[in-house]
């Protein structure tokens, strides 16, 4: 029997999925194999979970054991003449940048918050603003150490095991557990990066100004205001960045240290913390309609063609401005959609999914467009193609009918010879998940979780959901 | 205010009377609901009866002896996990047995204790600790009218019932602070087995109208309900009597 003082509600980071898991945080290898042995003597499958912000049911499955990676946050190695560090999964991107920064290193992929955990960046394969230039996390990753579920260590590198990398990394925690990774940084001149910010008066210009600029730029990101319709639909500001070249920061010492990053403690002159609370008044359909639109105005107008300057952390994690934002939109949650589809469909599939969004008065709340290039991981999420990613609040009421949209939306991705991203999913059938994926890429799945998991001991709701256990 | 809904439930007792109509209806509702009971046959009936209504609900049924309380902690770890949560517990086995008016039977009064509030305390234990753990989850302990006073012709029946009450309010002071409901139900007279054949039955209600008022109650948080209302009243005049006159009724 699992000890009842293990029980914790365990929820995804959107508040809208959750359950009751038997917690385990060990901070060695043999706490992680004691957790195994605690699952299989107590009959329960055991679910990986890293910081917990994948916004739906990735990190969780209700009455199992949650392995909880976070105490396993050491940083093990740090090559500065080579970039390369080493570090177990729980450590986070926060502490990642912080800690190669002074060097002048950068990780070359990061997320849109800082608070992820470097497992769970392999488990989803993420990836970031500059995904056409840099590809997804998984690609700066050297050799990882994989603990399957029988409590057997085994290390796997990138060059020597490409099948089983790609395998492992993307899938979502499916196959083992990644308790030790040697990470590839990127060099940079420059605590700063600079930015432009341009507008787009409708999806077709936004989608052209992206194509163009993502040779110029290394990260490219669009935003959308999902209210605008007819021919303002898909309208949006786009910003684009790139890295300092030798030189052009006058004081790198200065700007590379990890204090000039943090992040503004005021935002409009409200203390970042409270600034939730202020925002919460306006989480509903008309008001995110006015601040959507304020936003595009103020973009367009004041600052349309700005070229700055802005620190790495600015830029990029731009989900950590208002701390604790997603409690807007309490008590109901929110969930995430985020579609990838091909350079020539994405026009048409994206202005289908804005309009039925509308039409069914669902209208994401938060749009954000990007650029991918393909990969060649087996549960991989790359194409050449746009992403676009949209925010919904859950009222209860209206559950069965978001859940109804984004099946719709979900179907005409898959049509499009699209592609969808685990990390950010909580709804989308698993028929029609497995569907985005060429014949056989599954099987292949199944078949090495059958060989290294025989058990079916690693599990979670989001698991079970898209692969149909 | 977003509608409670419940996914998973539990009642203890579920074979007849209020328990069987409380997991016919939380299965109608949509609800999968751990059934358990002593005898067997009614719980497949009941099973099967979910399983031919539709509206998703579900019914499992789960045997056990409410007076054999060392099975409870695994037999509850099991009924979490086969139902993949649980939102809701409701403690609804009881038993009256007939007292003759100078009659002291021991095990006869014992039987009832064990039953009645024994077996609750077994259950509802590791469903309180459960529940404050995870910060939510309602509790409900089916009471009795009779519980309120002692009467002559009843006396274990009572005390079962009036120590349920004061175990249940205690459960709720402990776990009201993370936000889990307990909720007293004190029934009147409901047309069950246990009743019938009772004399001077008055106000008498289905099991499934009780069960219906009970749901209700439960989905409001409700401290302690009165089913139906009206019994609130006529208990409060009840308490009130003072224990010289009280003892000189012939209740």
């Amino acid at each position: 029997m699992l000890s009842a003082d293990r029980l914790e509600w365990v929820g995804g980071w959107g508040e809208v999925l959750g359950g009751a898991g038997y917690v385990f945080r060990p901070s060695t290898l043999q706490g992680i194999r004691a957790a195994f042995g605690e699952a299989r003597a107590g009959g329960v499958p055991v679910a990986l979970r890293g910081a917990g912000c994948s916004y739906g049911d990735a990190a969780l499955r209700a009455e199992s054991v949650v392995l909880d990676l976070s105490r396993m946050d050491r940083i093990l190695s740090w090559d500065a003449d080579a970039g390369i560090i080493e570090v177990e999964p729980g450590v986070t991107v926060r502490r990642l940048w912080r800690y190669v920064l002074g060097d002048g290193w950068w990780p070359p992929v990061v997320t849109g918050t800082m608070e992820t955990s470097v497992g769970g960046c392999l488990g989803m394969n993420v990836h970031g603003k500059n995904n056409w230039a840099r590809g997804t996390f998984g690609e700066h990753c050297l050799e990882f150490d994989l603990m399957t579920a029988d409590g057997v260590l085994r290390t796997v590198r990138r060059d020597e095991d490409r099948e089983l990398f790609n395998a492992v990394v993307g899938s979502f925690g499916m196959l083992g557990v990644v308790t030790r990774a040697r990470i590839q940084m990127k060099r940079v001149n420059s605590g700063l990066i600079e930015a432009k910010a341009v507008s787009a008066p409708d999806l077709e210009t936004l989608l052209r100004l992206t194509d163009e600029a993502k040779d110029r730029w290394e990260y490219v990101v669009g935003w959308i205001d999902a209210f605008a319709k007819g021919r303002k639909l898909g309208r949006g500001l786009l910003h684009f960045a790139r890295h300092l070249e030798p030189g052009e920061d006058a004081e790198p010492a200065q700007t590379l240290r990890a204090e000039a990053q943090d992040l503004p403690e005021d935002v409009l002159m409200v203390p970042k913390s409270a600034m939730w609370r202020l925002l919460k008044p306006f989480t509903n359909r008309s008001g995110m309609k006015w601040i959507n639109r304020l936003k595009y105005l103020s973009g367009a107008t004041l600052g349309e063609g700005a070229i700055y300057r802005q620190t790495f952390a600015e830029f990029s994690f731009l989900l950590d401005y208002v701390p604790n934002w997603k409690r807007i939109y309490r008590p109901g949650g929110l969930i995430q959609h985020q579609s990838f589809v091909p350079v020539d469909h994405a026009e048409t599939v994206f202005r289908r999914q804005l309009e039925a969004c509308q039409k069914a008065r669902q209208p994401s709340f938060l749009g954000v467009l990007k650029r991918h290039r393909p990969d060649d991981f087996l549960m991989g999420h790359g194409l050449d193609g746009f992403s676009l990613a949209l925010d919904f609040p859950v009222h209860a009421r209206r559950r069965d009918r978001l859940w109804g949209l984004v099946r719709t939306m979900a179907e005409d991705v898959v049509d499009a010879g699209g592609r969808f991203y685990a990390a950010k999913d909580a709804a989308i059938p698993g028929e029609v998940y497995r569907a985005s994926f060429r014949e056989g890429e599954i099987e292949r799945l199944l078949a090495l979780k059958a060989e290294l998991d025989p058990g079916t001991v690693l599990r979670t709701a989001l698991g079970d959901r898209l692969l149909g256990n | 205010m977003m509608k409670k809904t419940w996914q998973t439930a539990l009642v203890v007792g579920a074979s007849s009377g209020i328990g069987a109509a409380l997991v016919k209806r939380l299965a109608a509702q949509g609800c999968r609901v751990a059934a358990v009971a002593r005898r067997s046959e009614e719980l497949e009936n009941l099973a099967v009866w979910a399983g031919s209504v539709g509206g998703g609900g579900e019914v499992r049924p789960y045997l056990a002896d409410v007076r054999e309380p060392q099975s409870v902690p695994e037999l509850f770890e099991t009924i979490t996990g086969d139902l993949g949560g649980l939102d809701l517990v409701i403690y609804a086995a009881g038993v009256m047995l007939p007292v003759q008016f100078e009659e002291y039977d021991t095990a006869k009064d014992l039987e009832m204790v064990q039953t009645n509030l024994s077996g609750a305390v077994a259950w509802l234990n590791p469903a309180a600790q459960r529940f404050a753990r995870l910060k939510r989850g309602t509790i409900v302990g089916i009471g009795s009218v009779a519980g309120d006073r002692g009467r002559s012709g009843s006396p274990v029946y009572n005390t079962s019932k009036a120590g349920l009450h004061t175990y249940l309010e205690a459960l709720r002071n402990r776990v009201a602070r993370y936000g889990v409901k307990v909720v007293t139900i004190k029934p009147g007279f409901v047309d069950t087995a246990m009743t019938k054949g009772l004399p001077g039955l008055f106000w008498l209600i289905s099991a499934d109208r009780a069960a219906e008022i009970i749901l209700t109650k439960a989905r409001k948080g409700a401290v302690t309900a009165y089913v139906p209302a009206r019994w609130r009243l006529v208990m409060l005049i009840i308490r009130s009597i003072p224990s010289f006159i009280f003892r000189r009724l012939k209740v």
